[in-house]
């Protein structure tokens, strides 16, 4: 029972896990996107199209990227060089992304997906309890903890982290030092579009192999709470996107256990513990000071 | 004490006849265009090795758009540059760097939150591994006499050590050409002093030095050689120390600077209209000052200035005193009525006025118009402009080509946006928007900060005409040519705590320099 | 060969007219080309979408119909976003402002009087008001970030909305369906204009009028104006952000909550688990295309009001998907924003390489 209740905590908190690293390395460079959602969206139709069509879960692992990518690259038109309002244009995305993915999605719904093939990890699976729960994944949710690896070494431990942390602190410092604010926030935009776009497909590709409108419910939003729960710092997210994940298999759970709570109530806890989560964490005004990044959600327009 | 370290500054500096030098950079027929606007018109500056050269000229003058193309963060229209006989293309800062160049910026190039190594591995084209960089950092900073913490926090550290971080990270690219933009503006004239001896050295060992300053008695103690910018051209070259600081003035501005007056007759001291009570409050952010017991008597007739160093606590008193950051109450009195916890607002109607440091976003709203931006401050101050909840455009209308008039604000039409305004001209309206009420109490924040001297001296002399026909002025300033210009009574803040208030007359700027750097603290700390 | 963009000295009053009807121009034009993708004639489709409904009465009924929701939370936004708090969640808002005006019909159908319909209404803005009140006292009080717990609420909103239908308030004649009993006709808000619309067109009018004199004459609406464009200043002038906060998150709720009710009183008839086609969320763009005034939100309210007809439209007549709809909704706000830029900034070609200090290339 335990490890079944972990092994759908793990699934469930994957995708938030990933579109959430995605987005923190946006907010680092000190743009806020708020389309997570969008994108995230558009990554699980197209990856479920295209491996439908193709009959390559991989293949559509990539095509979920590209779409998340292709729709940050949209975003990043407009508030890098457009200088549109940040917090609009990621609603835009949002907006789109929904619109967009219904469309193509119409023809996908009720078809049977195709799962991601497990990925076992030889001896270490064959370990009681601890081998099925973290050895006998899907090859994403591997890849989400390399992501969060690869980001927190990243950011700061390398000179390309150092700059971007730089670029999100202080844009009008990082201009005169003659970095290229535009290209490197560019550059985070993108990254975090196709992290999006890789949850996305989680969703429909091993979360619920299969294509539902509207199927990502929120779960964008709740990976911008989770960059905003972690202050910024990668290794926090991962505690975060688990306890969310926990939180949102409660539901299933406590249906199986015939509790006698409403299940509108349990499916609106990882809502409520959003609100929570936010309302402990910025309640810290000198914990959020310190760790936000100074010019996060700001237009960067060099004077002259 | 301050006079004699600087004499000896003075003493030991070998004067370099320009002949004798080689040439490191050569500009020829420098352009920059801006829409309409010639920034940099057909400038021609020539700078030798181990020269302390000046860059004089006043706001808007073209100094910073051309040091920016000295250091590659902006392109030439026209014109050439040669480094070292060479010609150059500086496309960018990194190729500045390459070339030896480094820049010390007056608003500082800084990251709050990243730490001191970080911050200097950022303008390093290779920083290498970052503890061997952070010792590196520890010998050079000491062995200049600047010595710098590396892993200490930017946002932690005060202007003056946040300033050495920058010199430093140009000395470890062992730059040939080092460009400073206005470097004693943050400092004390002791921290100053020690700014020079760096500088003499960095001379004698062969380091050019583009010096930026509007402080005129500095550069004439320690430039070399001076160019003189007025509307982007290039009007003379002189030897500062042959000059006065008058005439240096006067090549900058183009015509004699109005001197303000403060009067012969001694001022004639009314009742007190401000009382501080052992002022206090918390840091309300990490990057904020707290203010520690600050007491102060504010009384009709008089000025009092306030001095300190940029980021003391000035900006906290400034709005615990007119409302913005409410305290206790007793902490605040207007003419007597405690306070401290009532709203800008309240105290307005009590006919105090407040002038911010900052003209745009606090001062005035950016893109406002002029009009809209007299209904910010007096709305309720019974100038007839709200009625029945409804604004008054056409009084509003009224009062701004007042206001336009009295103070000589500038416009290209009719009611523009604040944002369109020149410096100058925007802070001329928002001191005139208070002045025009005939305030009882004025509180000014930086009044000439950034300002053309015609603007300043115009400014000045109002203020000090305001408090002279019975109001009471409390100028909060860095700048202490403007202090002892127009002050009556000199107080010095310094880290949140206030130093008691002296007759300007009996104030040096010795003592003054030591109140900044900590006698205020020690004073407040034993009141 | 380079685009540039060229601070201007001034907002460009022009541009600020112009811009949300090239935006509107540009909307049409990707939508041709996604009809064209798709395989339909877009002369047609776009024909079908924007320029039918206005054509036939019943269609301009319900475009009319469509609008009003549109158009009365998109004013109560408008004052949010003016003032910089970002509510988004005025689709819970609706939501809970439609619970809250039922209550009556619902739980008290014996009630049925001249005062039933005007307490539902006060009810219903109460409601929505106190639902918008969760995320701006959050914010006021803990600083926390209010784009996320409204919209987390809107969550929040559909479930209980949901549980309630399906639960406590389900219609005890009603064959187990997830539905409330239908109102009685004192709950019901009566159609005027013999027949055309329902009582809450004219309402919204009067609303988005009244709107637009607070915004442009009074003392209130020159605050709302100054927090949003200068926090700073507008604590020198005397006004409190937080007042604000709580004064606009306030209005919008009770707007959208009075939309919830009209909608369910005078379309829906009862509640059900789903009462909005996602006004909340499209009263955003109506709020943006209108440029945040209210005048220009009703004219907006008809163009996004269109779009959901238009898309039915296309859908029966070409089968065109319907989704086409958010789709374009999506494009739209996209394009306003975009277009928002020349209201500030000049574009210039220019053909040397750019100065990177002045202005930031394309």
């Amino acid at each position: 029972m335990f490890e079944a209740v972990l092994l759908t905590v793990i699934t469930a908190a994957t995708p938030l896990l990933i579109a959430a690293v995605g987005e923190l390395v946006v907010e680092r460079s000190g743009v806020l996107n708020l389309g997570v959602e969008g994108m995230m969206i558009m990554g699980a139709v197209i990856g479920f199209a295209v491996a439908n069509q193709t009959g390559s879960g991989t293949l559509g692992v990539f095509a979920a990227v590209g779409a998340g990518m292709a729709m940050s690259a949209l975003f990043a038109v407009l508030v890098l060089f457009l200088v549109a309002n940040q917090v609009a244009t990621g609603l835009a995305l949002t907006i789109l992304g929904i619109g967009f993915s219904g469309m193509i999605g119409e023809a996908f719904i009720g078809v049977p997906g195709l799962d991601l093939p497990q990925l076992y990890i030889p001896v270490l699976s064959e370990i009681p309890f601890i081998g099925p729960v973290f050895f006998q994944q899907d090859a994403l949710v591997y890849i989400s903890f390399a992501l969060v690896a690869l980001v927190a070494y990243g950011l700061f431990r390398t000179r390309v982290g150092l700059v971007l942390r730089a670029v999100g602190d202080n844009h009008g410092s990082a201009h005169a030092l003659g970095y290229s604010v535009v290209k490197i926030r560019f550059m985070a935009i993108l990254f975090g579009g196709a992290c999006a776009g890789l949850a996305g497909a989680y969703l429909s590709l091993a979360y619920t192999p299969q294509w539902v409108e509207n199927m990502t419910a929120g779960r964008g939003w709740i990976a911008l709470a989770l960059v905003v729960f972690s202050s910024w710092l990668p290794l926090r997210v991962v505690v975060g996107a688990y306890l969310f994940g926990a939180v949102s298999v409660l539901n299933l759970h406590a249906q199986a256990l015939e509790f006698d709570i409403p299940s509108q109530l349990l499916s609106s806890l990882p809502y409520l513990a959003t609100i929570v989560v936010l309302v402990l964490i910025s309640a810290n005004r000198r914990l959020t000071l310190v760790n936000t990044p100074a010019c996060l959600g700001k237009p960067f327009v060099p004077d002259r | 004490m301050a006079e004699t370290t600087l004499s000896e500054v003075e003493n030991k500096t070998v004067r370099v006849d320009r002949a004798d030098k080689e040439t490191l950079l050569d500009a020829q027929g420098l352009t920059k265009r801006f829409g309409d606007i010639l920034a940099n018109d057909r400038v021609d500056l020539v700078i030798n090795k181990g020269e302390i050269h000046a860059l004089l000229g006043e706001n808007g003058a073209g100094k910073s758009t051309l040091v920016k193309m000295f250091y590659g963060s902006l392109d030439p229209d026209g014109g050439e540059i040669f480094w070292e006989g060479r010609k150059v293309s500086i496309g960018n800062p990194a190729a500045a760097r390459e070339l030896g160049i480094g820049m010390v910026f007056q608003h500082f190039s800084l990251f709050e939150a990243l730490n001191v190594v970080e911050n200097i591995a950022l303008a390093l084209p290779n920083p290498g591994n970052m503890s061997e960089l952070a010792s590196r950092i520890e010998t050079v900073s000491r062995d200049y006499g600047l010595p710098l913490n590396p892993d200490d926090i930017v946002a932690d550290l005060p202007v003056g050590i946040r300033q050495r971080i920058e010199i430093v990270r140009c000395l470890l690219q062992e730059p040939q050409l080092i460009i400073m933009d206005e470097p004693t503006s943050v400092l004390t004239p002791q921290e100053a002093d020690q700014l020079f001896q760096t500088l003499q050295r960095l001379a004698e060992e062969g380091c050019a030095v583009l010096y930026i300053s509007h402080r005129l008695e500095e550069v004439k103690r320690i430039c070399h050689h001076a160019t003189i910018l007025r509307h982007g051209q290039v009007v003379r070259e002189c030897d500062p120390t042959l000059e006065t600081p008058a005439s240096l003035a006067s090549m900058m501005v183009g015509a004699d600077v109005a001197s303000v007056s403060a009067g012969d007759q001694a001022p004639d001291i009314g009742e007190t209209r401000l009382t501080l009570q052992e002022l206090s409050a918390k840091a309300a952010t990490p990057f904020s000052t707290a203010l520690n017991g600050i007491s102060l008597e504010l009384r009709a007739g008089e000025v009092v200035a306030i001095a300190g160093v940029a980021g003391n606590g000035q900006g906290e008193l400034f709005d615990a005193i007119s409302g913005e950051m409410p305290v206790a109450p007793a902490m605040v009195h207007l003419d007597g009525k405690p306070c401290g916890n009532k709203n800008i607002t309240w105290r307005r109607k009590q006919n105090a006025a407040f002038v911010p440091e900052e003209r745009l976003g606090h001062g005035a709203v950016p893109g406002m118009k002029l009009s809209q931006n007299i209904v910010l401050t007096r709305h309720s101050t019974g100038d007839g402009l709200v009625g029945g909840g409804f604004v008054s455009n056409a009084k509003a209308a009224d009062l701004e080509k007042r206001i336009k008039q009295a103070y000589d604000v500038r416009m290209s039409h009719d009611d523009p946006e604040a944002r369109s305004l020149s410096g100058g001209n925007l802070q001329k309206f928002v001191v005139g928007r208070e002045l025009d009420r005939k305030p009882g109490i004025l509180v000014v924040n930086q009044p000439t900060w950034g300002v053309d001297a015609g603007a300043a001296a115009l400014i000045r002399q109002a203020l000090i005409d305001l408090a002279r026909s019975g109001s009471a002025v409390l100028v909060i300033s860095q700048d202490l040519d403007e202090i002892f210009e127009i002050a009556d009574k000199v107080a010095v803040i310094s880290r949140g705590y206030l130093s008691a208030a002296e007759p300007a007359a009996e104030m040096t700027r010795e003592r003054v320099g030591l109140l900044m750097a900590g006698g205020a603290e020690a004073q407040g700390e034993v009141a | 060969m380079r685009i540039e963009l060229v601070k201007r000295k001034e907002h460009s009053q022009a541009m600020a007219l112009l811009s949300p009807l090239i935006a509107v121009a540009l909307t049409a034009l990707a939508a041709a080309i996604i009809f064209l993708i798709s395989g339909h004639n877009p002369l047609e489709a776009l024909y079908k979408f924007f320029i039918e409904p206005l054509t036939q009465q019943w269609s301009l009924e319900a475009t009319i119909d469509k609008a009003t929701p549109l158009i009365l939370i998109g004013c109560g936004l408008a004052v949010c976003y003016l003032s910089n708090n970002w509510n988004i969640g005025a689709e819970g808002q609706f939501v809970v402002g439609a619970i809250f005006g039922s209550v009556l019909p619902v739980l008290f159908p014996s009630f049925e009087n001249v005062a039933t319909l005007p307490l539902m209404l006060l009810f219903g803005a109460i409601g929505g008001a106190l639902w918008a009140l969760i995320p701006a006292l959050l914010k006021t009080r803990f600083n926390t970030n209010e784009i996320l717990t409204s919209l987390m609420l809107v969550y929040v909103a559909g479930l209980l909305l949901d549980y309630l239908v399906r639960g406590p308030w389900r219609d005890p004649g009603g064959y187990n369906f997830p539905e409330s009993r239908i109102f009685s006709d004192a709950a019901t808000l009566p159609e005027v204009f013999g027949g055309t619309m329902s009582l809450s067109a004219p309402i919204t009018i009067v609303v988005a009028v009244v709107l637009a004199v607070v915004l442009a004459k009074t003392l209130k609406g020159f605050e709302i104006r100054v927090m949003g464009e200068s926090p700073r200043a507008g604590s020198f002038a005397g006004f409190s952000a937080k007042g604000l906060t709580i004064f606009s998150f306030a209005l919008a709720g009770a707007l959208a909550g009075l939309a919830g009710t009209m909608e369910v009183s005078g379309a829906l008839n009862q509640l059900l688990p789903s009462i909005s086609p996602g006004y909340g969320f499209t009263a955003i763009i109506v709020a943006f295309l209108g440029r945040l005034n209210p005048i220009g939100i009703i004219i907006a309210g008809f163009v996004l009001a269109l779009s959901y007809i238009g898309g039915e439209g296309v859908q029966s007549a070409m089968g065109v998907s319907n989704e086409i709809a958010s789709v374009i909704q999506g494009l739209l706000l996209f394009f306003v924003l975009a277009c928002d830029t020349l209201i500030l900034y000049r574009i210039r070609i220019t053909g040397q390489r750019a100065s990177t200090g002045e202005a930031s290339h394309v």
